[in-house]
């Protein structure tokens, strides 16, 4: 992969008539497949689709997901929920703190991957790489204040000890950016998952790589399998399912436009999902709180206090 | 067990003076339809006939959204917060001094006894609008940025279960972050909406601010659909709720739901017998069992069942079904009609899927609309008295043997508003209220409601809370 930090040779290693002199040695390129319970498989309906760089270029052929890969992928979720939620606060932080931590390690392979897949320059690339990571290490500073900021003692009238606490709502869908390929996909992804929700990410479909590459830095990092799920493929024929499948319970619509969105949101509404709609997102912005509270229940609990 | 006897104690109705026929509250005036046209209200415990009301027609939420637009664009939401928490202190007090009549008013149009409402929703109206009067000045201590602003105008739908009290819920945190509101009260109970419009009017409250439009699932329609309001709040049925979820799906209204739910009670066999049995009546046959957190599956300890049963019939043997103005009156009447029959249904399915139905002797009075409460055992969590809200003073009774088991019942419903829970041991109730999946859980209580504590669902109990600092964020565009 590091012949992508030249950005002029275009495509991905051994593509270039100069890679195949004899002398040269042929790069060994990756399959790009999906990202679902800890394992990456190909599609199970055995596609996939062509991604090229800006120039139109070939880069690489994704996985092109399946409803039956999206079904796979939310009940990876779902498994994981229960040990994820149930994790202390500080675990969660550590663990997100961990993944920024192997994202820097890797920040040249993801300068140039975010490069080949947005057409952006080396400083622009080396910026929203630096975001992303940085990004992680803000959300997962937020995984132990968020009891703290979000909860709180009611001064109820009687003789009652009463509290409110947020928990995670559960299995989060995530329509991720498409423009956006990684700092976007860090921004919809990381404020589900730090307050103990699970995560199916639909990539960027344009632009995929630098997520499937991300999930190889989760699976290395210490986030359990099916914490976080990343599909790849058609936005329009992946999210329907997500949007209406019964055990998903919040969907981030970022990356999908009208009418789509809408028919997404109309679907959300048959188990009531909590649903983030798609706005006109600077990712390079410092996110605030509203997607994390998005995917908050309160739970308030009440006690007699009594002798 | 002796019967107390008792001698009435009916609370005089004279306190009340109900007009013929009300018009619409809106811009400050009471007024006729434009296109609507007139229904009746009546007494669900007699039948009895006891005003006129308009069911107000898209013109007429249209002319009642302006005028929400204008008051909010000119008046309310330039108004400094302290001057707006002033008059939510004024309708606070106002409530408080009409109290009794309030009280009154709304057990003859819902039913439910007065000593709920007198002791329980009245009270609380009250203490709804003083507390979030004191936010109105406070907002940007509230967590959500240095200066959060209002969202605009709210349509707010309510139920018939707490007439007024959903009112204080909708109205007093959507006033006190500047919004102005478009309300619509439920067919059957729209007497307190519009003796508050009154209240309205003795406040000063500028006109336009409080709308209320009466009517039925059309008027509603009219007000959540109509593309000048901002914000939706809603409470009511899930069916409902998924409804308006998907008709403000295309647009960028700002809704919250407060919707059904199978709340849990469970007894665990350490729990203080007697405190249970009073807390798993509370739960089910507080205000008719028509309470969407009412404790409607009781989940008992297997090696406590028979005792706890057997409490449970002694004591449901004691509570007195009738007139609801009367004072000594446990169990009032089923709100309407439709509801009655969708209490008979499920409770015939019940039978017919193989549960045992159980009530205490019970004389139900002639006319209105009576359901005895009423107790089935053998149920499992495939029966539909299991599954489905029934919003009655119906209990279905399942049993467990270990807290995981209890746990895993609990949360076997797509609901989750709240949940109960009863024992003696305090790390168990931490380890329960952790897991379970409900919005509030109450531990050796149940059926506690204050304003500062936030309410509101999981799942498809809906989204949003009410309710403490946390109400105030369905009204602010944060």
């Amino acid at each position: 992969m590091s012949d992508m930090a030249d950005s002029d040779r275009g495509g991905l290693g051994g593509s270039s008539p100069r890679a195949s002199t004899a002398s040269a040695r042929i790069a060994v390129r990756k399959t790009y497949k999906l990202y679902i319970g800890g394992a990456f498989p190909r599609s199970e309906s055995g596609r996939s689709y062509v991604v090229t760089d800006q120039k139109d270029r070939f880069l690489a052929n994704a996985a092109l997901a399946s409803r039956k890969d999206a079904r796979d992928a939310v009940t990876a979720a779902r498994k994981a929920f229960g040990g994820w939620s149930a994790a202390t606060a500080y675990n969660r932080g550590q663990v997100l703190y961990r993944v920024a931590e192997l994202l820097e390690g890797r920040r040249a392979q993801f300068v140039a991957e975010v490069r080949a897949a947005e057409g952006l320059g080396a400083r622009q690339g080396e910026a929203v790489v630096d975001a992303a990571i940085d990004r992680w290490v803000w959300y997962a500073g937020w995984a132990d204040k968020l009891a703290q900021v979000r909860g709180s003692a009611n001064p109820v009238a009687g003789p009652y000890f009463n509290f409110s606490l947020p928990e995670p709502t559960g299995v989060v869908a995530v329509i991720a950016p498409q423009a956006s390929s990684l700092l976007g996909f860090v921004s919809v992804v990381a404020p589900a998952v730090v307050s103990g929700n699970t995560v199916v990410a639909v990539a960027s479909e344009r632009s995929p790589l630098p997520a499937v590459s991300l999930s190889e830095v989760l699976a290395t990092s210490d986030v359990p399998g099916g914490v976080i799920n990343v599909l790849t493929g058609r936005t329009e024929e992946i999210a329907p399912w997500l949007a209406s499948h019964m055990d998903v319970n919040a969907i981030d619509l970022s990356g999908a436009t009208s009418p789509l969105a809408d028919d997404l949101a109309a679907a959300a509404a048959e188990n009531l999902k909590r649903v983030v709609k798609p706005g006109d997102e600077d990712w390079t912005l410092a996110p605030g709180l509203g997607r994390m509270l998005t995917y908050l229940e309160t739970k308030t609990v009440w006690h007699p206090a009594s002798n | 067990m002796p019967k107390f006897e008792y001698a009435p104690a009916p609370e005089s109705r004279s306190i009340v003076s109900l007009r013929e026929s009300y018009g619409l509250f809106i811009n400050g005036e009471f007024g006729p339809s434009v296109d609507g046209r007139a229904f009746k209200t009546i007494s669900p415990a007699t039948e009895e006939v006891l005003a006129e009301v308009t069911e107000a027609g898209p013109a007429d939420v249209d002319r009642a959204v302006t005028a929400a637009r204008k008051a909010y664009e000119h008046t309310w939401s330039a108004m400094p917060g302290r001057e707006r928490a002033k008059y939510l202190f004024r309708i606070a007090r106002i409530v408080q001094e009409r109290g009794r009549e309030l009280a009154v008013l709304e057990s003859l149009d819902n039913g439910k006894p007065i000593r709920e409402s007198r002791d329980v929703d009245i009270p609380l109206v009250a203490a709804h609008f003083f507390y979030y009067a004191g936010w109105a000045d406070k907002l940007e201590y509230a967590g959500y940025g240095p200066a959060p602003r209002p969202l605009g105008v709210a349509g707010q739908v309510i139920p018939w279960n707490f007439p007024l009290l959903m009112l204080a819920w909708k109205i007093a945190p959507a006033l006190a972050c500047g919004n102005t509101v478009v309300l619509k009260p439920a067919e059957t109970t729209p007497l307190t909406a519009l003796a508050f419009a009154e209240i309205c009017q003795q406040a000063d409250l500028p006109p336009g601010v409080v709308n209320i439009v009466t009517g039925a699932g059309e008027t509603g329609r009219a007000l959540v659909e109509h593309p000048g309001i901002d914000k939706v709040a809603f409470t009511g049925s899930t069916e409902v709720g998924k409804q308006i979820a998907r008709a403000c799906a295309p647009t960028r209204k700002k809704v919250t739901l407060e919707l059904g739910g199978k709340a849990a009670n469970v007894v665990f066999e350490d729990a203080p017998v007697d405190q249970a049995v009073e807390g798993i009546v509370n739960g089910i046959f507080f205000n008719q069992g028509h309470v969407c957190c009412a404790g409607s599956r009781l989940l008992v300890q297997e090696s406590v069942y028979d005792e706890v049963l057997a409490s449970l019939r002694r004591r449901l043997a004691t509570l007195r079904l009738g007139d609801p103005l009367d004072k000594n009156t446990d169990v009032g009447a089923i709100n309407s009609a439709a509801q009655l029959a969708k209490i008979r249904e499920l409770s015939e399915v019940g039978e017919a899927e193989g549960a045992q139905r159980w009530s205490p002797p019970c004389e139900l009075p002639v006319k209105g609309f009576w359901f005895p409460p009423t107790i089935f055992t053998g149920v499992s969590q495939a029966h539909r008295i299991a599954r489905e809200e029934i919003f009655g003073p119906v209990l279905s009774v399942l049993t467990f043997r270990t807290p995981a088991e209890a746990v895993e019942k609990a949360n076997n419903t797509p609901y989750g508003l709240s949940a109960g829970v009863w024992t003696e041991k305090g790390s168990l109730i931490l380890w329960m209220a952790s897991r379970l999946r409900a919005g509030v859980v109450w531990a050796n209580t149940f059926n506690k409601f204050d304003p500062t504590s936030p309410f509101g669902g999981y799942k498809e109990s809906g989204y949003g809370r009410e309710g403490g600092r946390h109400g105030l964020e369905a009204y602010l565009d944060v």
